[in-house]
């Protein structure tokens, strides 16, 4: 295997994990300081992402259509919360659980409703449909060229809201210790909604930049989002550092298993057998690394609460 | 909605069974991610039996729908309840192969015929076929066999297989790979519902192939379409895919990246006759959109039923006198395939074309019919149906 192909490699795994990383930052967030199992995380995706081909087609503009999707689907989140997610707070996680993949599959049905049953077309700015020129003679995909950089930028933004702002600090102070944070005076139910509505917003930022690479249909949120709850688990519930690890090893991990175990295996085993086998292993190692960080660090690399 | 007033009217329709009615029941894949193929099928069979007048062979038609929503047991139940308590006469609609396996012997305990207008699994067209089984599709395998034959004529020395790691992708390989004679550089399985491609794509890159064969049905298809081009590869490697991965559902969510693609297909928009051109025309009509070759499959399949139950005088409960018109009726049937025959174990012994992604006058992105690649081809399985 040539250097340029590891490189590359390394490059879509570390692409692969900022994707999973722009699910999983809203997730982490909602589920970490809210105490709240949001299955309907999927669901926001996907509203944002036929936002976003919505506005793409009005608008004739890719850049246009992005803060309007922005904007709409975390009204829609804000809505969601204010109206139905607020009365879930108390309850047990089960209730959370069945009461948002009601939520999932009443938005699925409304999508239907509004945009039809077929995928609907959103593709990437034309100036960024194909490949660039990387030193070393390697051609890569422009569009993922600035979906590495988005989730490198949200990363950044988001550690720096945490940890250096006054509303970062309400966050934290409501994410350790919710009734504490509440005699202080902080207004809980106003941070919840507009953390919330964050939260939203970033699952629409998800949803349109991954919208040109992947299909944008009926119940796309539920295949990625069981990617982000591993990248959460992983990293530590509540934690953006231990989302931005966390997401970074998952696919790291996933795409060097796809790229190197069929090599990897065709060294001891016939071609038939390798090309069979690496692909089956390489499916199962992201939940093979979930088990071995859950053994040493049961509450992830990068806990939220002490 | 529309099933529970469709349901609501059968519960009243149910005490007015009259003999003169045809009940048909429509068990279809209508909700979820999928959803959108069984829309596809019942909008072609709803336009046939609206082309009718409402009645098929001549008899009043009512078609009962239900949604098995792409789970095997759903649909086991949903086929239950409209053989037993909607009493219907035939039974078609189903889009998947595996509801298909776990329905069918449902409706063969129940002596009832089924009109396949997609699923066709090799194991109900081999060993296991049965009177009662007719499709008005095509058999599993035929558009991957096709494919490859197509890459065979082209005279591409190598090339690259890519499904994902289930029985319908083994099978479609499969299908590749008789047809195909030349080097295989490598049959990768991927994840079922992969998401992100690059790893794969960077291998394919790597091996340069001369033809890529895709598999990848429903949104899979679309993402690594997208992610396929986005990589500049369309340039380098001829991307082949099965018709049904780039028809009008698939060309409306990618676009532009589409134009190029070669796929394969046992109908085409713009087949030169004149059913096809009011089956396509009409479609237009009604539904505003380009019909794919699921609305066709859908479209085909109520006129066979339409054929056949005319031609058996309505004697739908009769085994042997329906069956005998069913097995005629795709040569007397104006279908926008032409006429075929149907061998044996109900599989049609039909054409398969070639078509390219192109843009037509009009500036849409349509598949246009290039050349015939299989004439006449058969069911691979057809040898070992004993029933003759």
């Amino acid at each position: 295997m040539s250097a340029i192909l590891f490189f590359e490699q390394g490059l879509n795994g570390v692409q692969f994990g900022l994707m999973l990383f722009l699910l999983a930052a809203g997730l982490t967030l909602v589920f970490g300081i809210m105490d709240m199992i949001n299955l309907a995380h999927g669901s926001l995706y996907m509203i944002g992402a036929y936002f976003m081909a919505s506005f793409v087609q009005a608008t004739g503009s890719f850049w246009i259509g992005l803060p309007l999707a922005l904007i709409a689907t975390a009204i829609v989140g804000a809505i969601l919360e204010i109206t139905l997610l607020r009365r879930l707070y108390g309850r047990d996680h089960l209730t959370q659980v069945l009461a948002t993949f009601a939520i999932i599959l009443i938005a699925n049905e409304l999508v239907r409703i509004a945009w039809g049953s077929q995928p609907i077309m959103l593709n990437p700015p034309a100036e960024l449909t194909g490949p660039v020129a990387l030193p070393g003679g390697l051609r890569y995909a422009s569009y993922r060229l600035v979906i590495i950089a988005t989730g490198t930028l949200v990363a950044l933004l988001l550690y720096l809201l945490v940890t250096k702002t006054r509303v970062g600090m309400l966050v934290r102070a409501g994410a350790s210790n919710r009734e504490m944070a509440a005699a202080m005076g902080v207004n809980i139910r106003r941070l919840f909604t507009a953390v919330f509505a964050l939260g939203a917003a970033l699952c629409a930022l998800a949803g349109a930049m991954l919208g040109p690479i992947l299909a944008v249909q009926v119940g796309m949120g539920e295949n990625i989002l069981i990617l982000a709850f591993v990248v959460i688990v992983i990293g530590g519930i509540g934690s953006i550092r231990g989302a931005f690890v966390g997401s970074l090893l998952v696919g790291i991990v996933d795409t060097s298993g796809r790229a190197f175990l069929p090599l990897l295996f065709s060294t001891f085993l016939p071609p038939q057998l390798a090309s069979a086998a690496g692909p089956a292993v390489a499916s199962i190692l992201i939940y093979l690394l979930m088990a071995v960080v859950l053994y040493f660090k049961p509450q992830g690399l990068f806990p939220a609460r002490g | 909605m529309k099933r529970i007033i469709v349901g609501v009217a059968a519960l009243v329709a149910l005490n007015v069974h009259a003999a003169d009615e045809l009940k048909i029941g429509f068990l279809s894949t209508l909700s979820g991610p999928a959803g959108g193929i069984g829309i596809e099928i019942r909008d072609g069979f709803n336009l046939a039996t609206k082309l009718a007048g409402g009645k098929l062979g001549g008899m009043k038609t009512e078609v009962i729908f239900a949604d098995d929503t792409l789970n095997p047991d759903t649909g086991r139940q949903l086929a239950e309840r409209l053989l037993k308590r909607d009493r219907v006469n035939l039974m078609t609609g189903i889009v998947f192969s595996n509801v298909m396996l776990a329905v069918w012997p449902t409706i063969q305990e129940a002596k009832t015929f089924y009109i396949a207008p997609n699923a066709t699994p090799t194991s109900i067209t081999g060993k296991g076929c049965s009177p009662y089984f007719f499709s008005a599709s095509w058999p599993n395998e035929a558009h991957h066999e096709a494919a490859g034959a197509f890459a065979q004529q082209k005279g591409f020395k190598n090339a690259y297989l890519i499904a994902p790691n289930y029985p319908a992708g083994k099978d479609a390989l499969t299908g590749f790979k008789r047809t195909y004679k030349g080097t295989i550089v490598n049959e990768y399985y991927s994840k079922l519902n992969q998401l992100d491609y690059s790893a794969e794509l960077a291998q394919i890159r790597a091996a340069k192939p001369d033809a890529l064969y895709a598999f990848l049905p429903g949104g899979m298809g679309i993402n690594f379409i997208k992610q396929f081009v986005a990589a500049g590869l369309s340039n380098e490697i001829q991307l082949i895919v099965p018709g049904f991965a780039s028809d009008q559902d698939v060309v409306r969510a990618v676009g532009e990246p589409m134009l190029g693609l070669f796929d394969t297909s046992q109908w085409a928009y713009d087949l030169d006759n004149d059913a096809n051109r009011k089956f396509v025309e009409e479609f237009q009509k009604e539904y505003k959109r380009i019909p794919t070759l699921y609305a066709e499959q859908g479209y085909t399949a109520a006129l066979i039923i339409d054929q056949a139950v005319k031609d058996a005088k309505g004697k739908v409960e009769d085994p042997k006198a329906f069956r005998a018109a069913l097995m005629k009726a795709p040569e007397r049937a104006k279908t926008p395939r032409g006429p075929w025959k149907e061998a044996a174990n109900g599989t049609p012994i039909q054409d398969y074309y070639v078509r390219a992604l192109v843009k037509d006058r009009e500036g849409r992105i349509v598949n246009k019919k290039i050349a015939t690649i299989l004439q006449n081809h058969k069911d691979h399985w057809l040898g070992e149906c004993s029933m003759k």
